[in-house]
């Protein structure tokens, strides 16, 4: 035999546990391969990257081994139908994850032919190009199937000189025995799986890692290697030896560099699995629709490997085994070391699922209540990357990020040793989890604002230039106009502006303030006549202003836009004080004055009287519904608008876009409004006599029913559905951003700022779920409260760590408003630029940009006062 | 997050702070049975009546600061607090002197900085000081160990009946430690103090040779255990043989002592497997420990040689807890992945 071999020098793992390893139980008999078993539900975000792309659509019949996803950027692969079929849906269904939240998935309904695909092997791959096989092996969906499913292609595609090449044989949980399994019986292949990779990376030696206590899987890999330049090497068993970087470090000495990859040290790794699957992938066309999975723990009858469909939901693996749903107190995906329980036993197997392990309550009991740290420094002899837990442990309770990161939290690399040794139960890793997720955000929010920093110094850069060319324009057209016009215009357009600044009881020649002192010496008059008086005042004055706009219109004049902004401003005032007319008129409120319908503004003002008259004699409930019904008919028309501009390429669809999205806004709390004015009536049944040819009451049976269902839903279940809509809004608009940001498109933005919006409010969602959910959940598994205590510390600690970050009161109140004010200053820039320039294209967004300046302005002025 | 309740790891072994705790508490029997031997019953009636005090203190404290009592009082702590103190009393002081230091060990020292995990000083050995440093003269009351001239063992009821004041007979027993004496001396060689003096014994005082190698036993057990590792009290022993053997100057008139009187007299083995490690007021990684336990043994040579009071390992310990923070500072491993 080969037990000859040299014997190769190996490094000693630092620290390390000996965990009872809980393999042999699994390990009596070979590798089952299952039919298919049911329903398929294969997630698009199976990996480490960017979830797939699905490139199929619901209906479409699919074969086995068919593309249905296809890779989104670099980091990402494809997803194969495991099975032939028909796609039945495209729709979030629950994942294994910790999170317990719901993902997109792809769903297929075996048609039960099972029949493949035409497949395309590469038989002799020495010849293909090194870029065609990479593609290959990533269209053919390999990623790592040791735990963390990284793209195998993103690995193997390294320019660097590559000194070794790491086979990780390691498996070094408890429980799992699907990489020695698979080492035991198809050596061969993993072999041939080997050359192929050695032809990508070219390594000077090629190693394959394994713990000492696999003998069988060492024997035949001995054989299968016999006279291949690749050597099987043996080194103690411990606990987590198995991670890359460990391995690593036993293999060969070296060390990855923090935050480096293995290439940078010469080294590719990849695991049992993914070589099989590359060599399937290669040698037999087959892309990766399956994988082996250990089925183990006390709470199942039959305890062994099986060769599962991806996509095969959990439950049902679980009931093949004979799953004792009563003894088991969780089912945990992966080992017992870095697995994590499933939430959902609906979720399915992906390519990263290696084990599914059901465990007895005696088995794996939950941890008892921890204990104060007495720092005997048990977990620091047990950490593998030399890392000070205790401390870690005490700058997580004090929240010090600056002690974490000085203390390298973020090259912890979360095995659990340190939580497994420690005497004090100390849930350590969960505090090291959380505290990162903390550093990450802080991280990315830095990111953000030295983002919007720099473009914003960029902007103001690009501001001052063009103000100062605009204002060279300016003086060269002022003068032109100084020109023109006659000495009496001028004085009359100032006069106008000054007059429109309201100074009361001026000239009397002035019919404002005529009218105004008037007004004031009816003072004592009856209110309505005082109304009469203000309406007949204003609607001189509008027509006076009118007349000058349409005078300043036919001269293009520079003060245009004053005078169109004081008119929008007579006209509003003028609206009110109709109101107030009509309110004192009281029983007659149909006596508009009479209407001269050639004045587009009067047409205007009675049409908004009428129907606000008509709404007011409406139930609030109809009111309601009018709006919804009036709404819904504007945003069919901005739509079908915004299209139109979008795809003209014109700059007002953003505009119109935004007000889209306000109407939406609108309707939703229209109709929401009107949910709860109708709560007994309609919720019961649904949506009575729809007219369904009629969009508007479609649109609000729609609204209805969705609404109905979302009460149907426990507050959980809604906050959770709540959160994946976020989440695809946050991910859709994150994508827009950045390619607006890559366009140096202007809406970055505002689409920034609408990202923020929608950031809050899942965070929000977020915190409220986990409020609600150890309240829920104790009900739930009244076996398991222990630890689901709300007075957990954990929980409690990132519960105000969330609503801390909410509040964003780690901002002092100055800083705050110092950033407030910076951020207005910033926005005003902005506004002023775009209005110049509406301006001088003679847009009619001048008046629209003028008001809303007019609104920051004063916010800011506000804001400083409040600073003094 | 509820969700956080059920992350990894889900696997834990079967180490608890109680266990550890138990652990300590097993490993004094060689060292508690010598002291008993050579010094009487005076040791065992101490640890009784200081275990029974601490308790009932650390039942107080915890009620006070609100704390679920059964929780804390399983974790062994105030126990091992309250026999390490029970330990390096005089067997035979008053009743009322081990009372006013377990009070203070447990209340003030333990409690008021925050209870277990928390105390930056290890309680048994604050207690210790400040009976030293307040009431000298109990504090020093040796008996004889069996074996002196003149020396008698002394039964339970004696030693009752002594600690609780009912019949004085420490007065009768009392005799220099033998560190007092090397000290005092300026005239005698090494030599001719192991003849002069019947305490002497063989190389660290008769008796204290056998209570420190009962101590040796217990602490090779726990690190046998992996209660803890050897980075501090070996480098403590190691520093002291040092130190020690650089003043031993052959053993003349002015001589410090022997590396061997030094390591087996007073309280090392004690200090060094069951004070210094103590994990709570100590420094946390591997370099830090070895600095912390060299320190110490530096510093108990000068004060046993150059200080005021007889023994220096509670002092010393002390003095380098308050160190331990700036030695964790400067001796932060290496992470992997790190330069090295
Ligand atoms: S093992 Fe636990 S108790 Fe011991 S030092 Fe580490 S965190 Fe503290
Ligand atoms: S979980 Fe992190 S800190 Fe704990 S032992 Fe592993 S690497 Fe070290």
């Amino acid at each position: 035999m080969s037990a000859l071999k040299k014997m190769r020098k190996t490094y000693k793992l630092r620290g390390g546990i000996h965990p009872p390893e809980n393999k042999t139980q699994s390990l009596q008999s070979p590798i089952d391969v299952l039919p298919v078993m049911g329903e398929i539900v294969l997630p698009l975000g199976m990996h480490i990257g960017a979830p797939a792309e699905a490139i199929v659509e619901v209906g479409q019949t699919v074969l086995k081994g068919e593309m249905i996803a296809k890779p989104k950027g670099f980091v990402s692969t494809a997803i194969h139908a495991s099975t032939s079929g028909t796609v039945k849906a495209i729709e979030h269904r629950p994942i294994i994850h910790a999170s317990g939240m719901t993902a997109p998935c792809i769903v297929i309904e075996p048609d039960g032919k099972d029949q493949w695909t035409t497949l395309t092997p590469i038989l002799n791959y020495r010849q293909s190009e090194k870029n065609d096989l990479l593609e290959h092996i990533n269209n053919s969906g390999i990623a790592g199937m040791g735990g963390a499913g990284f793209p195998s292609r993103v690995k193997l595609a390294t320019d660097k000189t590559i000194e070794q090449l790491i086979i990780n044989g390691t498996e070094c949980e408890p429980y799992i025995t699907a990489d020695d399994i698979l080492m035991q019986e198809r050596a061969a292949e993993i072999v041939e799986g080997i050359e192929i990779l050695q032809h990508l990376v070219n390594p000077q030696e090629t190693l394959i890692g394994v713990e000492d206590n696999k003998p069988e899987a060492i024997n035949a890999l001995q054989a299968a290697t016999q006279g291949k330049n690749i050597e099987v090497v043996v080194f103690p068993t411990k606990y987590p030896s198995g991670g890359e970087k460990q391995l690593i470090q036993i293999l060969t000495g070296k060390e990855v560099k923090s935050g480096g990859l293995p290439a940078d040290v010469g080294v590719v790794c990849q695991n049992i699995g993914s070589t099989y699957a590359i060599f399937r992938a290669v040698k037999h066309g087959e892309p990766l629709i399956s994988r082996i999975t250990t089925l183990t723990g006390e709470a199942l009858t039959t305890k062994k490997n099986v060769e599962v469909r991806l996509g095969t939901s959990v439950q049902q693996l679980l009931d093949f085994a004979g799953f004792h749903a009563s003894r088991a107190n969780r089912v945990i995906a992966g080992g017992p070391m870095m697995g994590f329980s499933i939430p959902s036993l609906d979720a399915p197997v992906v390519k990263t699922t290696n084990c599914l392990l059901a465990p007895e309550s005696n088995e794996l009991p939950l941890p008892p209540e921890a204990q104060p740290c007495i720092r005997c420094g048990m977990c620091s002899e047990a950490c593998p990357v030399s890392l000070l837990p205790q401390q870690l442990y005490w700058f997580a309770q004090a929240k010090d990020q600056e002690g974490l990161k000085k203390h390298h939290l973020m090259d912890c690399i979360e095995c659990g040793a340190c939580s497994y040794v420690c005497p004090s139960n100390i849930p350590l890793v969960q505090y090291y989890r959380a505290s990162k997720a903390d550093i990450r955000q802080t991280a990315e929010d830095q990111k953000k604002a030295d983002y919007a920093k720099t473009r914003y110094e960029a902007r103001l850069a690009r501001i001052e230039k063009e103000e100062a060319e605009k204002e060279a324009k300016k003086q060269a057209r002022l003068k032109k106009a100084a020109a023109a016009t006659t000495a009496k215009e001028k004085s009359e357009v100032k006069a106008a502006v000054e007059r429109t600044k309201a100074a009361p009881a001026e000239a009397t020649d002035d019919p404002v303030a005529a009218a105004i002192a008037r007004a004031k010496a009816k003072a004592d008059a009856s209110p309505l006549d005082k109304a009469k008086d203000n309406v007949a005042s204003l609607e001189k004055r509008l027509k006076k202003a009118q007349a000058k706009l349409d005078a300043a219109k036919a001269n293009n004049d520079e003060n245009l836009a004053a005078f169109e902004s004081s008119l929008t401003k007579l006209q509003d005032k003028l609206t009110t004080a109709k109101a107030e007319l009509e309110k004192l008129q009281g029983e007659a409120p149909k006596a508009t004055p009479e209407i001269n319908t050639d004045d587009p503004v009067a047409a205007a003002i009675a049409r908004a009287q009428a129907s606000r008259a008509d709404g007011e004699s409406l139930s609030p409930e109809d009111k309601l519904n009018k709006d919804i019904e009036s709404l819904t008919k504007r945003i069919k028309a901005t739509e079908t608008k915004v299209a139109a501009a979008k795809e003209n390429g014109d700059e007002k669809a953003e505009i119109l876009e935004s007000s889209l999205t306000k109407m939406q806004d609108k309707l939703t709390t229209a109709q929401n409004e009107l949910a709860k004015l109708q709560p007994a009536k309609e919720a019961p049944q649904a949506a009575p006599a729809v007219d369904e040819n009629d969009p508007v009451a479609a649109a609000i049976a729609r609204a209805q029913a969705k609404r109905s269902g979302d009460e149907a839903l426990s507050p959980e279940d809604k906050l959770k559905k709540d959160i994946d809509g976020l989440n695809k809004r946050i991910n859709a608009t994150q994508e827009k951003v950045a390619t607006a940001k890559e366009n140096g498109d202007d809406k970055a933005e505002i689409l920034e700022s609408s990202l923020n919006k929608m950031q809050d409010k899942l965070k929000a969602a977020e915190a409220e779920l986990a409020k609600l959910q150890p309240a829920t959940e104790k009900t739930e598994d009244a076996a398991a409260t222990q630890s689901h205590d709300p007075n957990d510390p954990v929980a409690a600690a990132i519960a105000r760590a969330q609503a801390k970050r909410e509040q964003s009161s780690d901002l002092s109140p100055e800083e705050k408003r110092e950033k407030d004010i910076a951020h207005l200053e910033k926005r005003i820039k902005l506004t002023e630029e775009k209005l110049s320039e509406a301006k001088d294209a003679g847009d009619d967004k001048a008046e629209i940009l003028e008001s809303s300046l007019e609104k920051l302005k004063t916010k800011l002025a506000d804001l400083a006062a409040a600073e003094d | 997050m509820a969700l956080l309740n059920i992350t990894s790891p889900h696997a834990h072994n079967k180490n608890h702070t109680a266990w550890v705790m138990q652990q300590v508490l097993l490993a004094t029997i060689p060292g508690v049975a010598a002291l008993t031997y050579f010094f009487g019953a005076g040791t065992l009636i101490n640890i009784i009546w200081c275990v029974t005090t601490a308790l009932i203190c650390e039942w107080i404290m915890l009620k006070w600061r609100g704390k679920p009592v059964a929780f804390y009082l399983k974790d062994y702590s105030a126990i091992v607090t309250a026999v390490l103190l029970a330990i390096a009393l005089p067997p035979y002081c008053p009743w009322w002197v081990s009372l006013i230091g377990i009070m203070f060990a447990i209340m003030i020292a333990k409690h008021l900085y925050g209870g277990l995990g928390y105390n930056p000083f290890n309680p048994a050995m604050v207690a210790y000081v400040i009976l030293l440093i307040s009431l000298p003269v109990q504090m020093t009351q040796w008996a004889a160990p069996l074996g002196a001239d003149g020396a008698s063992w002394i039964g339970f009821k004696a030693a009752f009946l002594n600690n609780f004041g009912f019949a004085p007979i420490i007065d009768a027993h009392t005799m220099a430690t033998v560190l007092d004496v090397m000290k005092q001396n300026d005239s005698l060689t090494n030599n001719q103090l192991f003849e002069e003096y019947s305490q002497f014994g063989h190389f660290g005082g008769l008796g204290w040779e056998w209570v420190n190698l009962g101590f040796l036993m217990g602490g090779l057990y726990l690190l046998s255990r992996k209660i803890f590792t050897w980075h501090t009290p070996i480098s403590m022993l190691a520093a002291l043989a040092l130190v020690s053997l650089i003043g031993y100057n052959a053993g003349g008139s002015d001589s410090g002592g022997s590396p061997f009187f030094h390591l087996f007299s007073g309280a090392t083995m004690l200090g060094a497997f069951f004070i210094a490690t103590d994990p709570v007021s100590s420094a946390v990684s591997r370099k830090g420990r070895i600095a912390f336990g060299a320190c110490i043994g530096v510093l108990v040579y000068i004060i046993r040689v150059y200080g005021n009071y007889p023994d220096a390992v509670a002092f010393s310990v002390l003095l380098m807890n308050f160190a331990a923070p700036f030695i964790d500072h400067y001796t932060q491993p290496r992470t992997y992945g790190y330069n090295k």
